[in-house]
């Protein structure tokens, strides 16, 4: 798919919420991404480490979850996992079908430090 | 250890906001509006030039074109009879999306048109991802691609709302098997609508002009 664009998005975001939650730093994204959304992790990772340098997310971690494929059935309600062989529900044989999960695309958290944070730190241990 | 701040947001949400606000615009026009997505020699002009003649005095249609370079598609599109016609060109990038939509209705009256048809760039992958705020995104398949592309692009065709399957008059040429096919579209999408056409001999076209007027004028 398009990393470049992705990615850019990717560190957007992450900067505007690191921005209003008062960090000085990212340290990790977590990204939640459906095995339907073809996103090829190491090349975020390879865009990221590039268009993050200079920015408070530099040398952030990227996380990528991966979210297998599962349609659930609309005549019997059965969920099931999907491969390229069996789209058909394996219960009913049923075609009517929507995708349950799998085209997830969304950057869910990221880890930041602030210079609260690790003062807090410094005070649990 | 840092703190944690949750976002759960869409990574394609810049492009998605986008494509809102063009919704927003052509619903304001009452306009009705399709986005023609298939791969490369599918048919997707010619589909256009069959469509124009048969929607004369019916609807008034601007045509916006995306193509990596040329304006063949939109002088193809105007002379079938296109009240306007705007081509993209996208330098290089082999979708359209909706910024560059936003840049051609910014160029059209979109008061003075019913039906705006968008011809995507030919590709059955990257349009899928890329929302322009179309009402309805159709694909065309064609038999000569072969009976395997459903299975093959599961996400262009799980995201469309209806099917041309164009060419129809090369099936007792092609080993095409239709079940085959149909199979795999009905477990992607269920119930797409569906019209085998050939956009050289005419056949079943009929089909679709009238579902196209029929959605035009529904959103009216």
């Amino acid at each position: 798919m398009h990393e470049l664009p992705i990615t850019q998005s990717i560190l957007e975001i992450s900067l505007r919420y690191a921005e209003q939650a008062g960090a000085k730093r990212v340290t990790d994204l977590h990204l939640v991404i459906g095995k339907l959304s073809y996103v090829v992790d190491d090349s975020v990772q390879f865009y990221w480490d590039m268009i993050a340098k200079g920015t408070m997310a530099e040398g952030a971690i990227l996380h990528f979850q991966r979210v297998p494929v599962e349609f659930l059935c609309l005549d019997c309600s059965h969920r099931y996992p999907v491969d390229d062989e069996t789209l058909a529900c394996p219960h009913c044989q049923s075609t009517r079908v929507k995708v349950a999960s799998g085209d997830e695309f969304r950057l869910e958290s990221i880890d930041v430090e602030t210079s609260d944070t690790s003062d807090v730190n410094s005070v649990e241990k | 250890m840092p703190l944690n701040v949750p976002i759960v947001e869409n990574i394609m949400n810049a492009n998605d906001r986008l494509a809102q606000e063009n919704h927003a615009r052509i619903d304001a026009a009452g306009m009705f509006s399709v986005n023609l997505m298939a791969s490369p020699g599918a048919g997707k002009t010619s589909l256009i030039e069959q469509t124009l003649p048969r929607l004369a005095d019916k609807l008034r249609v601007a045509v916006v074109d995306g193509d990596i370079a040329t304006s063949f598609d939109a002088d193809r599109a105007a002379a079938a009879g296109a009240q306007a016609s705007i081509q993209i060109n996208t330098g290089g990038e082999c979708h359209l999306d909706a910024v560059m939509l936003r840049g051609a209705l910014d160029q059209l009256d979109l008061t003075k048109f019913d039906l705006l048809i968008v011809e995507n760039v030919g590709n059955l992958v990257c349009p899928a991802d890329f929302r322009l705020g179309t009402h309805k995104s159709i694909l065309i398949a064609s038999i000569p691609e072969g009976d395997d592309k459903p299975y093959k692009y599961p996400g262009m065709y799980r995201g469309v709302d209806a099917l041309v399957i164009n060419k129809i008059d090369l099936l007792p040429y092609i080993n095409f098997k239709m079940d085959f096919f149909q199979r795999g579209v009905e477990a992607l999408n269920p119930g797409i609508v569906t019209f085998p056409v050939s956009c050289r001999t005419g056949e079943g076209l009929d089909a679709w002009i009238s579902w196209l007027i029929e959605q035009a004028r529904k959103e009216r």
